[in-house]
């Protein structure tokens, strides 16, 4: 099992070169800017395809070779004479089977690479630009889809880039081996491969994304019944309704049954259209073939390699429609990876920042006229303005749905802000956005847990940070005698996005890590929510204590907690 | 994962006319090319042997081109059959499988996660088409066209048989063996895929975690070291698992060329002629070329069968029996709800969820349900409603003339007829406002869908908004009094409110307290699970509720609400 790693950089060892053709607006059609990302890996893929060609090559050869081999004997030469073409034989039977072998080994390692470094590239772009310029950050299903894009890009190369390219050099081939022979059947074999390599693909991809329009509709809709039907269950049981519901499923099915029935019947057509292409190939090479020979043109010896040759050769395309389908399935995920590296930094540093001072001098958090949106000039609150000391503490309060949470992001200069924002001396819309992080720090209500253990996640925040310290925070915010009740204590793990741990455990989890960082002003975006009155009390007198040579800036929608900050500013939607 | 599940065959049986279908198509294929070698040997030996010239072979090149048409035909068929042969199993079992976790009810779906069994029944068994339509069908085409195959080269040429037949059987062995071999370290191999894909979506989720605590750049060059790690792994077991391919190949290549070998050998010896030779040649591939296929199109069906094989586990689960018992007669109502000595564990969780509960919700009464998170509020609303079974205790519905009877004495229908629930996460289904709220009486007229709405706070401009299937495009706090004019509209002799002024602001909390005393003014018995003073306030009896489980919260269950927050 992999652990999440948290770890600070210590040394950066030759960090690499960026990826040219995945830079923000880099041009190129996306499904080919992200193939182009695999340069690094070229001639490994290279190799790999050239492995791929030797494969299929070695069928074609090993019908060759037999066909010239039976051929000859049939003349009853000494049996030296056919030495050569023994050998040809069993040297291309075995080929087959070791190439193809090769040829995988090779080309997932040059695809897993090349994944690698692709995941590389959308993270440091993300790195930058999350969380305000995408907008997956607001939905986690899209976050989900971005993975899985990514992860999509592994049959770019494995399933489009190698047969593609490996059809294409043994079909060159065997077009060449034909035509050296009988010309008119080499032309033939050319055109088939062409039908079967192009023509058939086209034709498939056409049809399919054709259905594919109003299959993923259909199949959105049944999935969104059936989470409906599974996550309402007891609802609807309750409400006598889940037969109903059943029964709009079962008409969502039909419908996704009848557009499916279309997409079999364009991909009859491609597979009937690919059999007629090889047979044509065929007939063309037994009629040329026999012109020759009845002209002396061609040794009849040499007939039976002619005929068989266009039978074997025609296997390098065959797999090509299903490369096509693939090509048109990860091309909307490279669209999609390429939406995500293109996207806008809606948070730039300023050209040049200003340095922060270090240590930074302590002072009077100041804000004013300052509003915060996921988009520039889009702005959720009406401008606020408040100064705070170290030592005391701001309410910002308004019901739910106000924007409060996206203000916080702002003074973390994580979205667009408009205003100004300063820590004593030090003008905070004047530095870099990392160095605004050093100064003000957010708690987020939905704040990420690793999939590591407790302390791991805690020390994120400061890596100096002691298991006792831990420990202490821990049991200030209430958690004490649950960490102690655990075998593992805070070297237990709460799972993926800490599911392993209650969502009141998880919130308290977050505070602590924000508590053990040491930025001058803490912003604890609702932090009692979902918690019971007891622990919401005692979440709050930790946050004040810790927080007691530090600026606290509260966001709630409890009056009473407001009540109890020096200062309170109410705000307003825009 | 078994090749050949029986429990999935038994679904293969609706579609048998097409698998058939799909197999016939196959076995006439294979005849359509035995014809295609003998033509093509019989050419080549005229032209080579005999100087036939083109006219003298137009008869076998007419046959030729007869022969691709029909193979092209049947490619075509195939497909179709194919496609029919899946759509309409795959239909079955998904249906199926959802109307069973329907009849396993509640307990069973809170075990699952829905978007698992989403996938499972959408995407998850679409992998079944290759199953369906192309693994099983080639399963019998890999047995017959061999055999077919050596029967027409017996007659033709012994040796060339016997090579044939003895390595053909070695294929399966050796792919047996191998996958033997394999299969430990394939599932290993699966299980790293996910946690690296995992752990990408898990740093990149927490980005903005990341960036609030300057930690964001510091992972690029994790990210790179597990990649690295995870490949060199992948690669090891795959160079293994690799090899069942690599047998496969080549066994049926060396075997052509084996075969090919020979026949070369004994043509110079005079002991055979080239068109035997040639017959053989053409032959020798299409007897292996099915068993190859065989292991294509089960790596294809792999996903499908993985996912089929936890759908029918669910399928295995024995139902319940819903119908049985009696049921409540209208004028049984109102209800007083006694709750005895309850007692209820979920499955897979160590600690009981309510452990000794006893309490009276009094008909025509409002009884709160008050206590810390995590003290089984909602559990108890569950248990009423039958949908959980109770390890000890009881829960008995008595009426004006006497007890009524138990969700065990009552039939599901009829004791859910008895109750009007809003959990705490109601449900939305595709449609507007107004048709959410009929879900509560699907035959109410339309005024009294409007009365429900306004008693709940819902605008009646609202009522024709549109709500997506799963409630986006309706905020929490309207979703909430969607689900609570849909109770009102139901209107039910025992209503269950689970945290009703939950995501209401404290101004529209007293829509909530209106609507209990009105409940109560109509006489209905009125359960609600309450935090907040105001409810608090409405009740006639309060009941504290204590978490069993001393780990879980071990302070005292509150008995107060929050100081300063109601009036």
């Amino acid at each position: 099992m992999t652990t999440t790693t948290l770890q600070e950089r210590t040394e950066q060892p030759g960090e690499p070169e960026p990826l040219p053709s995945l830079l923000p607006g880099a041009p190129g059609s996306p499904v080919w800017r992200v193939f182009r990302a695999a340069r690094p890996t070229a001639w490994r893929l290279a190799l790999a395809a050239l492995l791929g060609a030797l494969a299929i090559g070695s069928s074609v050869g090993l019908i060759a070779a037999s066909a010239f081999l039976i051929s000859k004997a049939s003349l009853q030469p000494p049996i030296l004479h056919l030495q050569v073409a023994i050998v040809a034989v069993r040297a291309f039977g075995i080929g087959r089977g070791v190439f193809r072998y090769a040829e995988r080994v090779v080309g997932h390692d040059a695809a897993f690479r090349s994944l690698t470094d692709l995941r590389i590239a959308v993270y440091d772009r993300l790195a930058v630009v999350a969380p305000s310029g995408l907008s997956a950050y607001r939905s986690g299903d899209l976050l989900n889809r971005l993975v899985a894009d990514v992860d999509s890009m592994l049959d770019l190369y494995l399933r489009v880039a190698l047969p593609y390219a490996a059809a294409l050099l043994v079909g060159a081939g065997s077009v060449v081996l034909l035509a050296s022979f009988v010309p008119a059947a080499g032309l033939a074999l050319a055109i088939a491969l062409l039908v079967g390599g192009l023509v058939v693909p086209l034709i498939t991809l056409r049809m399919t994304e054709r259905t594919q329009k109003e299959v993923a509709p259909a199949m959105g809709r049944l999935t969104a019944e059936t989470v409906t039907l599974v996550d309402g269950a007891a609802e609807l049981i309750a409400l006598g309704q889940a037969p109903a519901a059943l029964d709009r499923i079962r008409t969502t099915d039909a419908d996704l049954t009848g557009i499916s029935g279309r997409a079999a019947v364009s991909g009859g057509i491609g597979a009937a259209l690919g059999v007629l292409a090889q047979g044509a190939a065929v007939i063309a090479a037994v009629i040329f073939g026999s012109q020759a020979v009845a002209s002396g043109q061609l040794d009849g010896m040499l007939l039976a390699l002619v005929v068989l040759v266009p039978l074997a050769a025609y296997e390098a395309v065959q797999a090509l429609p299903a490369a096509v389908i693939v090509l048109a399935r990860v091309r909307e995920s490279a669209r999609r990876i390429c939406e995500v590296i293109d996207a806008p930094d809606l948070t730039p540093d300023p050209d040049p920042a200003a340095p922060l001072p270090s240590p930074v001098p302590a002072g009077d958090f100041v804000v004013d006229d300052f509003t915060a949106g996921w988009e520039p000039g889009q702005w959720v609150a009406q401008p606020v303005g408040f100064r705070c000391a170290p030592g005391q503490s701001v309410a910002l309060v308004a019901p739910s749905g106000v924007g409060k949470t996206t203000l916080a992001l702002g003074m973390a200069d994580m979205v667009p802000v408009s205003g100004a924002e300063a820590y004593g001396t030090v003008d905070l819309r004047a530095v870099t956005g990392d160095d605004v992080r050093r100064v003000v720090e957010v708690i987020q209500q939905d704040a990420h847990l690793f999939d590591t253990t407790i302390a791991e996640n805690i020390r994120l925040a400061r890596r100096s940070t002691t298991d006792d310290q831990i420990e202490a925070i821990l049991t200030d915010l209430g958690l004490g005698d649950w960490i102690a009740g655990l075998p593992e204590g805070i070297g237990t793990r709460v799972g993926r996005f800490g599911r392993s741990v209650s969502g009141g455990q998880r919130q308290r989890i977050a505070i602590a890590r924000g508590l053990v960082a040491r930025a001058p002003v803490v912003i604890a975006d609702e932090p009692t929510e979902h918690l019971d009155p007891d622990n919401a009390a005692l979440v709050m007198s930790a946050l004040r204590r810790h927080c007691a040579d530090r600026v606290l800036v509260l966001i709630t929608h409890h009056r009473a907690e407001a009540e109890r900050c020096d200062h309170v500013v109410e705000v307003r939607s825009a | 994962m078994k090749p050949l599940d029986p429990r999935l065959l038994k679904w293969a049986q609706a579609t048998r006319v097409f698998l058939i279908a799909t197999i016939l198509a196959g076995v006439v294929t294979t005849l359509a090319i035995i014809i295609q070698a003998f033509l093509l040997a019989s050419v080549i030996t005229e032209v080579f042997q005999q100087d036939a010239t083109l006219e003298q072979i137009w008869p076998q090149v007419m046959g030729l081109a007869g022969v691709v048409v029909v193979r092209a035909l049947l490619a075509y068929a195939v497909e179709w059959a194919a496609f029919h042969a899946s759509a309409r199993a795959k239909s079955e079992l998904r249906m199926a499988v959802l109307e069973h976790a329907v009849a396993l009810g509640p307990e069973f779906l809170d075990s699952r996660r829905s978007g698992e069994l989403a996938q499972l029944t959408g995407r998850g068994i679409d992998g079944l088409d290759s199953y369906f339509a192309r693994y099983l069908p080639q399963l019998v085409l890999a047995v017959m066209v061999p055999v077919a195959i050596i029967v027409v080269v017996i007659t033709e040429d012994l040796l060339a048989a016997v090579i044939i037949a003895l390595t053909i059987p070695l294929i399966p062995i050796f792919m047996i063996l191998v996958g033997l071999y394999t299969r430990r370290q394939v599932d290993r191999q699966w299980r790293t895929l996910g946690t690296l894909s995992g752990h990408f979506l898990d740093v990149v989720a927490g980005l903005p975690t990341l960036k609030v605590f300057g930690r964001a750049r510091a992972q690029a060059e994790t990210l790179r070291e597990i990649g690295n790690r995870y490949r060199r792994t992948t690669m090891g077991v795959l160079r293994v698992s690799f090899l069942s391919a690599l047998v496969l190949e080549l066994l049926a290549s060396l075997s052509v060329a084996i075969v090919a070998v020979a026949i070369g050998l004994r043509l110079v010896n005079g002991t055979l002629d080239l068109y035997t030779g040639l017959v053989v040649l053409i032959l020798a591939p299409e007897a292996y070329l099915p068993l190859r296929m065989v292991g294509a199109q089960f790596h294809a069906a792999v996903d499908g069968i993985a996912a089929s094989e936890q759908l029918l586990d669910i399928l295995d689960i024995p139902l319940p029996d819903n119908d049985a018992g009696s049921t409540i007669p209208p004028t049984a109502p109102p209800f007083t709800v006694d709750v005895a000595d309850l007692a209820v564990t979920y499955p897979d969780r160590p600690v009981p969820a309510l452990d000794g509960v006893s309490l009276t919700a009094a008909a025509g009464r409002v009884t709160a349900l008050a206590g810390h998170s995590g003290a089984g509020k909602s559990t108890v609303l569950r248990a009423m409603l039958g949908f959980l079974t109770p390890s000890q205790g009881s829960i008995t519905l008595r009426g004006v003339s006497g007890a009524a009877g138990t969700p065990d004495t009552v039939q599901r229908t009829s004791w859910l007829e008895q109750f009007a629930w809003l959990p705490q996460d109601p449900v939305m289904v595709a449609g507007d406002v107004s048709d959410n709220i009929l879900l509560g009486r699907p035959d109410a007229p339309r005024d009294d869908v409007a009365r429900a709405a306004r008693e709940a706070g819902l605008d009646p401009a609202v009522l024709d908004q549109q709500v997506a299937e799963g409630g986006a495009g309706v905020s929490a706090g309207q979703r909430r009094r969607i689900g609570l004019a849909r109770v009102l509209l139901r209107d039910s002799p025992v209503i269950l409110l689970d945290e009703p002024s939950a995501a209401l602001d404290e101004g529209t909390e007293s829509i909530v307290v209106d609507a209990v005393r009105r409940l109560r003014d109509r006489g209905r018995t009125v359960v609600v699970v309450a935090h907040r003073a105001a409810l608090l306030d409405v009740a006639d009896d309060v009941v504290n509720l204590r978490a069993p489980d001393p780990d879980l919260v071990t302070e005292e269950p509150v008995t107060v609400a929050l100081p300063g927050l109601g009036r």
